[in-house]
């Protein structure tokens, strides 16, 4: 084992607003290691980063690279060390094309002519990929007709070029299928090999047990401890990250099932899906899996009046509904929690409250006028309700963890207390914690007669917590399963379009 | 501690600007802070400020109307076409803010049916609308308007020692405010501006929300329209000419951010004050209006700069 450190981070301090973010944090980073990072959001692991990237400055401790002491102001002189960071939201310019994009801002020019040589920088992109064992992108490809997992590669690839010397990837898996996660492995390990650090910050305990050599773990701003992956377990972990024992990772779901409350038939949407029929009843969780392009956040959206139904009915307690739009959706207590917060879920720079309050404008209004004690005494309840730790409510959500995020979204939705939910990915980029809340709130929610839907590309989060799994591929209804007959490789086998069960 | 204090700043910034300003112009000249040439400044800013008002709206949702200019020379000629056929004055101002909200609807039905971004969208109706104008007024004045005592009190007159066009804006300011920040459209507008596909996610008919603002907007710029042609005893073709850029200047210092969902309507008073404000003490120290121009992009560019600071 090599043990020569390349980054060391010692009793860095860090406070915004007053808030103590960090308190005598320490992470030291060897070369040639894979080091997780990891803590429940809000843990300070995106300050630790921004500090060794030199996007904030820290108010106490020291930081050394390669046994320096150094002080970087800004992200470029921790760049010309060295040090990297891949971000969740990829810096890809799609319009651009692989090569454009590999060299963007450090183009090759013919001397100092300012001409750009195309032939060259072409090369040395081929080069950069063969190197990471890549052969499947073409320098000339667009990046926007590249998957997420390509368009990630790229931006290795990037790092790399720059003599990049320790890299960190923020939540590298979230948006990648299983095949693309292995490749990523297969790159990390060559770049282990080549002695190259790697900061892996992620939730998923499995990749990190998989992949990493140690791990430092951090809990509320403290520094709790740093671990050989070999000599710990997944329980240490959790108990480290919490601070206390977890117990089970799924409630145990004892809902009773009712009638059926939504039933959908023969759904369609041009050239994305057809034939989609399927129900869901009172007190019962419907898991939905299939890969990413599977059509199932389409399903969703279009029985949420979303995207405008090519065919199709869908069904309220056995009644045939309208829904032309979302505000239909609404009004017949139907709620759907997107996939992608930032985009479709939150008005990021509003206030919690302002968030909150959104979608219950009507409950907490007469004539057309806010009432503001009812809007306070409902916006208190559902956060409160739903845990979201934040100082006040007026606070923009943008400054949340990703998990208080995802309950500021739970929290506006539950408010129209609805008879059907519809969640898609409900705990992408969420930690453990924020997970387990989410599905007790599910269990909670499942036991009060609401019907849920929830979308998942994690599989032990479908077999754990659904009650029937309906497995979509291309567009198609593949496969049902009851949860008692399910496993990974039924599912996994439906999903990739090798079963499909004619009925 | 940063982000809290310019986020603060961003409140008080422009009214900071503004009492700067004024104890400025106190000292340079004697007959600034009087009580006569204050009501003067009030009433210079009040169609301003009143076309100001809707554009904040219309910018709050990610938009931008460039047609209120001639939308409001299009409503006064109509109005004034009225009022001098001899229709009763009530009824004709009455109409006249209808045909404001119609073609300001019009605008928003491009926006949203037609798919058109608001700029190219209110671009393309502005000239329509002031075409519109010279060929009704073919080109001349419309004049021989009523004596009524509403309308001719509507530019002209005082309600004490107060100018009506003043107390028009000031009511229609606690109004508008009211509406932003007590009630569900308000609500509704900054999601909108926010985030569309979120705010329609949350069942907000983000479409109707839109030709809402731009109807708003278009009546309020005939309702300057109408003071304005008061004030003249007769409708211009060629009134209104710029006014789009004065109102988004007014928007803009007052804080608002032009990518929707962040701003508020005090800060467009404000602003419409300050544009108000350095032309009134530029004109009192015999300040060519060459040189006016120049001082007022200069004020729009350092408040946009500090608005892009916060971020």
């Amino acid at each position: 084992m090599r043990q020569t450190p390349f980054v060391e981070m010692t009793g860095i301090d860090k406070a915004f607003d007053g808030n103590k973010v960090l308190q005598n944090v320490h992470l030291t980073v060897n070369k040639g290691e894979v080091h997780a990072l990891m803590g429940e959001n809000g843990a300070g692991k995106s300050t630790l980063i921004k500090i060794m990237c030199g996007v904030h400055s820290r108010d106490a401790g020291e930081v050394k690279v390669n046994n320096e002491p150094i002080v970087f102001k800004t992200p470029k002189e921790a760049e010309e060390r060295g040090i990297n960071i891949i971000h969740q939201e990829l810096n890809i310019i799609p319009e651009l094309t692989v090569t454009q994009n590999m060299f963007l801002g450090k183009e090759l020019t013919y001397g100092k002519t300012g001409i750009l040589n195309k032939q060259a920088m072409r090369k040395a992109t081929k080069k950069s990929l063969l190197e990471l064992g890549v052969d499947s992108i073409h320098p000339d490809e667009l990046a926007g007709n590249l998957s997420v997992g390509q368009q990630q590669m790229i931006e290795i690839a990037r790092a790399l070029a720059t003599k990049s010397e320790l890299i960190v990837m923020d939540e590298p898996t979230a948006a990648l299928t299983d095949r693309e996660i292995e490749s990523l492995f297969e790159v990390i390990n060559s770049l282990r090999d080549r002695g190259v650090s790697i900061i892996y910050v992620s939730h998923r305990m499995e990749e990190i047990f998989a992949i990493c050599d140690r791990i430092t773990v951090l809990r509320d701003g403290l520094y709790v401890g740093t671990e050989v992956i070999k000599e710990t377990t997944f329980d240490d972990i959790v108990r480290m990250m919490v601070g206390r024992e977890l117990g089970e990772r799924f409630p145990t779901r004892h809902a009773e099932i009712g009638d059926v409350v939504l039933s959908v038939e023969n759904l369609a949407l041009a050239g994305v899906f057809k034939d989609v029929s399927f129900h869901v009843r009172a007190g019962e969780i419907l898991g939905v899996a299939g890969l990413m392009g599977a059509g199932r956040t389409e399903v969703v959206e279009t029985i949420f009046g979303y995207r405008k139904k090519e065919q199709g009915e869908v069904k309220l307690h056995g009644k045939s509904i309208e829904i032309n739009h979302p505000v239909d959706a609404v009004q017949h207590g139907i709620a759907f929690i997107t996939e992608d917060r930032k985009d479709k879920g939150l008005l990021i720079d509003a206030s919690i409250r302002d968030n909150v309050a959104l979608t219950n404008l009507s409950t907490i209004s007469k004539s057309g006028v806010v009432i503001r004690s009812k809007e306070k005494s409902l916006v208190d309840d559902l956060v409160k309700r739903l845990h979201v730790r934040m100082a006040h409510v007026h606070q923009p959500v943008k400054s949340l963890s990703g998990g208080n995020q995802q309950k500021v979204v739970i929290a506006k939705w539950l408010g129209i207390q609805p008879q059907v939910l519809i969640l898609d990915e409900p705990t992408r980029g969420v930690d453990i914690g924020a997970k387990k809340e989410i599905y007790s709130i599910m269990n909670e929610l499942s036991e009060n007669g609401v019907a849920i839907v929830m979308i998942s590309s994690e599989l032990p989060e479908v077999l754990g917590i659904s009650d029937r799994i309906m497995v979509l591929h291309e567009g198609k209804v593949m496969r049902k399963l009851q949860r008692e007959e399910a496993d990974q490789e039924k599912i996994m086998l439906a999903a990739t379009g090798r079963y499909h069960d004619e009925k | 501690m940063r982000n809290k204090l310019s986020e603060n700043i961003a409140k008080i910034g422009p009214l900071i600007g503004l009492v700067f300003i004024v104890i400025l112009l106190a000292f340079l000249s004697d007959s600034f802070l009087t009580v006569d040439n204050i009501l003067n400044l009030l009433r210079q800013i009040s169609i301003n400020a009143l076309i100001a008002f809707g554009m904040t709206f219309v910018i709050l949702t990610a938009g931008i109307d460039l047609s209120v200019g001639s939308l409001l020379a299009l409503g006064s000629a109509l109005t004034a076409g009225m009022l001098s056929s001899g229709m009763d004055p009530i009824l004709a101002i009455f109409l006249g803010l209808i045909i404001g909200l119609v073609l300001g609807a019009l605008n928003g039905l491009i926006i949203t049916k037609g798919k058109v971004a608001p700029f190219i969208a209110t671009l393309a109706t502005m000239t329509i609308f002031r075409g519109a104008t010279l060929v009704y007024t073919d080109g001349k004045p419309v004049t021989g308007l009523s004596d009524s005592v509403l309308f001719q009190m509507m530019g002209k007159g005082y309600f004490f020692f107060i100018p009506v066009p003043v107390i028009i804006m000031l009511v229609v300011f606690l109004v508008l405010y009211f509406i932003l920040h007590n009630t569900v459209f308000g609500r509704r507008v900054y999601a909108v501006g926010g985030n569309e596909e979120a705010a329609t996610l949350s069942g907000v008919k983000s479409d109707r929300i839109k030709i809402l603002v731009y109807s708003l907007t278009g009546m309020l710029a005939v309702l300057a329209g109408i003071i304005l042609t008061s004030r003249l005893n007769s409708a211009q073709p060629t009134a209104g000419t710029m006014y789009e850029l004065d109102a988004i200047a007014a928007v803009v210092i007052g804080g608002t951010s032009l990518m929707g969902g962040r701003g508020r309507i005090t800060g467009t008073l404000i602003g419409a004050l300050i544009i108000g404000v350095i032309s009134n003490g530029l004109n009192l120290l015999n300040v060519s209006s060459f040189y006016q121009q120049i001082v007022k992009g200069a004020v729009i560019l350092f408040a946009v700069m500090l608005d892009r600071s916060r971020d």
